[in-house]
């Protein structure tokens, strides 16, 4: 009976993991998968838990910050109540006025100090993390559609040759374990095909709210090599090259990863 | 974010009297444990919320203490049965003695 019991068991969990496997042949660009499906039930149903889901506490701090006037107004004031629905899908973008590459939280920056007159926030603060959770939160479950063509496309190839290229002491490309290797046991955790669609994400390992910046400089330190800064240009690239190979998948933010 | 932590409650508007409710609270907080080091191997100080007090009018509904185990951002989950309308009080108090509340009302019908 015991050993019927642990069979049902096993085939459980062989049931659950078979979905993640299934893909594993096709570059995951081709058919991507959310980390989501890399995460234990418990994780997953926190996520799911609009009031459990701790994310929560930066979206609600941003929906306050959203109404309060600040400088010369606040953002309610230009972009109405619902203004920025599926806004955060179109992100890292280029930005003609500015001709560089922005992801949400620079473009939360260039409104700060354009429109309101005030000064930008530091990348990581409590409160650019709220504010960059509050627009995210309103764009989830739509699916992401960025450019990367015209005055994208340096930032495109610079982010794709990133992902591509052996750093740190361990002299690993970030392909290596999230293009050919996901799906497989990485010591504790099966890896994941490192889909960005659930940031700013709140992690358990943090057990805070962090950015995908800040996601990124963990896999660097993990492979043993010097990580980028937040909101530097080899990351703001990355990021792009990550959400392009995202696309079809919905975003999550804020979602719970490990 | 400010000093006032984010705190985010889960309370019916309206219930029947004698109903039993389900109530959550969650509170933005760190529950530094003492225990950990930085990046530098400096000691990170203890920074725990200690009490938290569910109360209505005065008299406790529900009452928890917290210890340095318990993971950032505390959710808690309890029952109550509604008997009558009233501002329901939510406080937390960290080891320092610093409290912070935030109130719910209840409408029984």
């Amino acid at each position: 009976m015991r050993l019927l019991n642990l069979a049902a068991v096993w085939l459980g969990s062989l049931a659950i993991v078979a979905p993640v496997y299934a893909g594993t042949m096709s570059s995951s660009h081709e058919q991507p998968i959310s980390g989501y499906h890399f995460l234990t039930p418990q994780t997953r149903a926190l996520q799911d838990d609009a009031f459990a889901n701790p994310g929560y506490l930066w979206v609600a701090a941003g929906a306050e910050d959203y109404e309060k006037k600040q400088g010369t107004g606040s953002c309610m004031s230009c972009h109405g109540e619902n203004g920025l629905v599926g806004v955060a899908t179109r992100f890292p973008r280029f930005d003609e006025k500015a001709q560089t590459l922005l992801n949400l939280e620079g473009r939360i920056n260039v409104c700060r100090t354009e429109h309101q007159k005030l000064p930008a926030l530091a990348y990581e603060s409590q409160e650019l993390l709220a504010l960059s959770s509050f627009v995210a939160e309103q764009s989830r479950g739509m699916r992401t559609q960025v450019s990367v063509t015209g005055g994208a496309q340096p930032w495109f190839r610079a982010g794709e040759d990133y992902f591509f290229q052996r750093r740190g002491q361990l002299n690993l490309a970030c392909q290596q374990c999230h293009d050919q290797s996901w799906g497989k046991m990485l010591r504790g955790d099966r890896l994941s095909q490192g889909q960005p669609n659930a940031f700013p994400a709140y992690r358990l390992e943090w057990q805070t709210l962090g950015s995908l910046h800040r996601r990124l400089q963990n896999c660097e330190t993990g492979v043993r090599a010097e990580p980028q800064a937040l909101g530097s240009q080899a990351y703001l690239g990355l990021e792009l090259y990550l959400v392009w190979r995202a696309q079809g998948l919905a975003l999550e933010s804020p979602g719970v990863r490990r | 974010m400010s000093a006032q932590p984010t705190i985010r409650l889960a309370v019916p508007e309206s219930v029947a009297a004698g109903e039993v409710i389900e109530i959550k609270v969650m509170i933005q907080h760190a529950m530094e444990s003492g225990y950990r080091r930085g990046a530098l191997g400096e000691r990170i100080p203890r920074d725990i919320i200690k009490f938290f007090r569910c109360s209505q009018e005065g008299k406790t509904i529900f009452a928890a203490e917290f210890h340095p185990g318990v993971a950032a951002n505390p959710l808690l989950t309890f029952h109550m049965r509604a008997e009558r309308s009233g501002t329901l009080d939510f406080v937390w108090t960290d080891q320092a003695g610093q409290r912070w509340s935030k109130q719910a009302e209840l409408r029984v019908t």
